[in-house]
């Protein structure tokens, strides 16, 4: 009985002092990369960044074009991937429930969320940039809201399903119909999950640089017609970070800060309300 | 057991009437007998123990003696501390940092509580079972065969015939034989907790701990178990809390009724059934009471 | 009391009622559509490689542009390896990270704990290719690999997969920063699961005496197994699919090394390195019909955890 005994306790000992080596491990690269990222990215925090246009190679300037187009992009994008994902999900959880089409769409929606956000901008790229002969805004707000879709339909029945149907039995019998008794009753009472899922979503596309590599583009200079390319921050990153030009990379680590600060902070805020909202339920 | 005494002087010249004395120091004799006996068989004896969740005190020096090869039932109203005592006996309230038991313990001359005391080799010396069902995720036989392979290396062969024994004991063998590589989770309630109380009884613990084992299961299955119980009684000494007063009359031979964390009374179940000492026990034996 | 409700009242709810429903079936569909076209349009796109070079397209390694020959080789082959070894460091490492969180941390580090990993999985990939480029690169190069060729690259059997130049990039750099970006993925999923482990079976497992790792292993995996799956295959869908923290630093070389050394391409690092320049209609096809594929293993992947967790399911639903 010892000797297996003490074997085992060995082992035990092992195994817990891997899982703590994990631990720190995990730990260690968020540090780092955080520990560079502020480093390297406070240089390049100024006031001209927010003011000035992205400069020409070897020059001063700001990305004040480049957060412009990031914002109206990503904005055009949940303002498009919204209201689809939310109606989508909303007949997957009500009405489609066990249908077909419900079954069909809760799988391509499950291929969607988890497709390689270069292959949408491939997508994108064919159906319309190569149509229409030009990159533009359109263009990346479009790769974009296909990236919203499949988080916010997602969400949207997660979140309804965390309804008891108590409560939509309890407005039907007040003789609500349906349509009533989801605008009112179950919207309603799921919310901030759904919102939470429309946060995440727009967390996710803040950062994304794939799907705009052949949509948006890049400009180098000032435009907010979407039909045009578009500068925009990850993208801006990217060919900065790229390039040998000192200025250029100062520049893409100082965008880079930006995009971490403002993904992270949506992230919290998100995880805050996903907490009211499980709390709710 | 001293406290036991200060408790009966102190009620013997307080207000009871002359009438009653006669027969209580008769009955003092009897209990003072049994306590001398108890202490020759007893398997665990509990001193002075008391428990707390955090800052909410759950036990309030508790004193026990639970015999060998005897049922010792604790009863109560839910919330009185009785699975809290459980748990300390196998120190499972260790899981969770916030839980802290003081006092003394004592099995086989040590104390459990010791710091000292290797945790997992008294566990390996006190089986539990739980109010619900909870077989493994893995196949009937694995399942009988966790708990031993932890301690003892036995071949193959061994290791069936010790599968086979246990899920003989617990009057389950019938019913698995040809399917030991199912999951065990596809067995009925029933047949689960006799699992549990079969995987139990395989690695030959001394004590079983039986934590309100029917309390999820429909009256044939407890009746099932309730004699299975009975039978154990000859190799293990158990412990069973449940909330079910005629099952704790059922089946054990000493019965503690418990209160708000303080162990009200405790002796032969049949004087705790028939002739209660204190008023608390009576009522909520006779259910006025919780 | 007694209340009338007008039949025209009545007959505009239904049609609300109606047209709600429909308003929500359209745009299901809608998604449903969408997808479709997606691999309409990408097989539409590759059709002229397709037909080029049929199914010698995907093991040749030539990439040329020139003469315009073209094989997928060497993308597939860098998507598959670099995958592989993010895995193969992720999952252990995310499982320890979840063993920590659930078993082993006190109570008060495990929500600033279980944070700063869900952060991790937050900050944007890019972010991790400038970081690997600029920071773990020169890093790696001046410290790791050397150390790597010391110890195993006189070893016969695995040595070959060390040789060559210290250029801190190559295929090994860019497995490990994937590795990186999956642990959180991996590990928060995994920590969810074991904590939905009913505590009781747990207990039932430690009242044998049996140790913290015996009762993780023995009983809190396999309880959790289809969620332990269903994390990894999300880490894995990442791994495969993503784009910029490869590109910056796999080496965008279309050649094919046994070494993990060298420099290599993934499919996604091809497609944004070359698809904004790709002049003529094959090269662009080409890149498209990679799409395709890449698109095509994700499928895969997510087609086969479906399928295994649907079985797992079955299994235990039969002996339920």
């Amino acid at each position: 009985m010892i000797p297996i005994y003490t074997r085992r306790r060995m082992i035990n000992a092992m195994h817990l002092t891997f899982s703590i080596l994990a631990m720190i491990f995990g730990l260690f690269w968020l540090f780092w990369i955080l520990f560079i990222l502020i480093s390297k990215g406070l240089d390049g925090i100024s006031v001209a960044l927010f003011t000035e246009m992205t400069p020409a190679p070897g020059n001063t300037g700001g990305l004040l074009n480049a957060i412009i187009g990031s914002l109206m992009m990503v904005i055009l994008a949940t303002l498009i991937g919204t209201p689809v994902g939310i109606l989508a999900g909303t007949y997957l959880a009500e009405f489609g429930q066990h249908g077909w089409l419900a079954s069909a769409t809760r799988f391509i929606n499950d291929i969607l969320l988890s497709a390689p956000s270069i292959v949408i901008g491939l997508f994108v790229y064919t159906v319309y940039v190569a149509r229409v002969g030009h990159f533009s805004g359109w263009a990346g707000a479009l790769a974009l809201s296909m990236i919203v879709i499949p988080v916010v339909v997602r969400t949207t029945e997660d979140m309804l399903r965390l309804i008891p149907d108590s409560l939509r039995e309890a407005a039907a019998a007040l003789g609500a119909p349906p349509w009533k008794v989801v605008t009112l009753v179950t919207w309603r009472a799921s919310e901030v999950g759904i919102l939470t899922g429309v946060l995440l979503a727009i967390a996710r596309i803040s950062g994304e640089t794939a799907p705009l590599l052949f949509t948006a583009l890049n400009n180098q200079f000032w435009t907010i017609d979407m039909n045009q390319p578009m500068a925009n921050l990850p993208v801006v990153i990217f060919q900065f970070a790229m390039s040998p030009y000192e200025s250029w990379q100062e520049l893409a680590w100082a965008g880079a800060l930006l995009i971490t600060l403002s993904v992270l902070g949506l992230n919290i805020i998100a995880r805050f309300f996903l907490r009211k909202q499980t709390l709710l339920a | 057991m001293k406290n036991q005494q200060i408790l009966f002087y102190s009620k013997l010249f307080g207000s009871h009437e002359y009438s009653q004395l006669k027969e209580q120091v008769s009955e003092f004799k009897a209990a003072m007998n049994t306590n001398q006996r108890k202490r020759a068989d007893a398997k665990v004896i509990i001193n002075n123990l008391n428990f707390y969740y955090g800052r909410h005190h759950a036990l309030k020096s508790v004193n026990m003696n639970i015999l060998e090869k005897k049922i010792t039932a604790f009863i109560g109203p839910s919330g009185c501390g009785k699975s809290t005592l459980l748990r300390t006996l196998n120190r499972m309230y260790q899981l969770y940092p916030s839980q802290v038991a003081q006092g003394e313990i004592m099995m086989d001359g040590a104390n459990i509580l010791d710091k000292k005391q290797d945790i997992n080799i008294l566990r390996a010396k006190m089986g539990m079972v739980f109010q619900k069902p909870t077989p493994f995720p893995m196949s009937i036989f694995d399942n009988v065969a966790f708990g031993v392979k932890l301690y003892e290396s036995l071949n193959r062969c061994e290791l069936m015939e010790r599968v086979e024994w246990a899920l003989q004991k617990a009057a389950l063998w019938e019913e698995v034989k040809d399917k030991l590589n199912q999951s065990g989770m596809s067995l009925s309630g029933g047949q689960q907790q006799r699992l549990c109380i079969a995987r139990t009884i395989a690695v030959r613990p001394e004590v079983v701990l039986l934590d309100e084992p029917t309390s999820a299961l429909d009256p044939i299955s407890t009746a099932h178990i309730e004699e299975l119980i009975f039978q154990l009684k000859q190799d293990y000494t158990i412990v069973i809390v449940t909330h079910n007063m005629q099952q704790a009359a059922r089946v054990s031979d000493f019965t503690a009724y418990m209160y708000l964390g303080k162990l009200v009374e405790f002796g032969e179940t049949n004087t705790i059934f028939t002739r209660p000492k204190e008023k608390a026990t009576e009522d909520y034996i006779t259910g006025k009471f919780g | 009391m007694s209340k009338i409700i007008s039949i025209a009242k009545l007959r505009k709810q239904q049609l609300l009622d109606q047209l709600f429903q429909k308003i929500t079936w359209f745009f299901t569909v809608l998604v449903l559509v969408l997808l479709i076209t997606l691999i309409g349009s990408l097989v539409v796109g590759g059709m002229p490689t397709i037909k080029a070079f049929g199914f010698g397209f995907l093991i040749s390694s030539e990439w040329n542009p020139v003469t315009e020959k073209f094989g997928a080789l060497v993308p597939i082959v860098g998507t598959l390896v670099t995958a592989i070894i993010a895995l193969s460091i992720g999952i252990p490492v995310s499982f320890g990270i979840a063993l920590f969180l659930t078993e082993l941390s006190p109570l008060w580090l495990r929500r600033p704990f279980g944070t700063a990993i869900e952060l991790l999985a937050g900050i944007p990939s890019i972010i991790y290719g400038m970081w690997g480029l600029f920071v773990f690169a020169p890093f790696f190069a001046s410290t790791v690999q050397p150390w790597l060729w010391d110890t195993f690259g006189e070893l016969s059997g695995i040595g070959f997969l060390f040789e060559g130049a210290f250029m801190g990039i190559g295929v090994l750099t860019a497995g490990i920063i994937l590795a990186i970006m999956v642990i959180p993925f991996i590990a928060a999923v995994m920590r969810d699961v074991f904590e939905i482990v009913p505590s009781m079976l747990k207990e039932s497992a430690y009242a044998f005496g049996a140790t913290t790792w015996e009762v993780i292993w023995n009983v809190v995996l396999p309880y959790a197994k289809t969620g332990v799956i269903g994390g990894i295959m999300l880490g894995l869908g990442r791994a495969l699919g993503e784009t910029m923290a490869v590109t910056f630093v796999i080496g965008n070389a279309h050649q094919l090394h046994a070494s993990l050394f060298m420099p290599g391409n993934s499919i996604a690092s091809a497609l944004a390195n070359e698809f904004a320049e790709a002049d003529g209609e094959l090269y662009t096809s080409a890149l498209i019909e990679l799409g395709l594929i890449l698109f095509f293993i994700t499928f895969v992947v997510l087609a086969c955890s479906k399928i295994l967790l649907l079985q797992l399911k079955k299994r235990e639903g039969a002996t339920t």
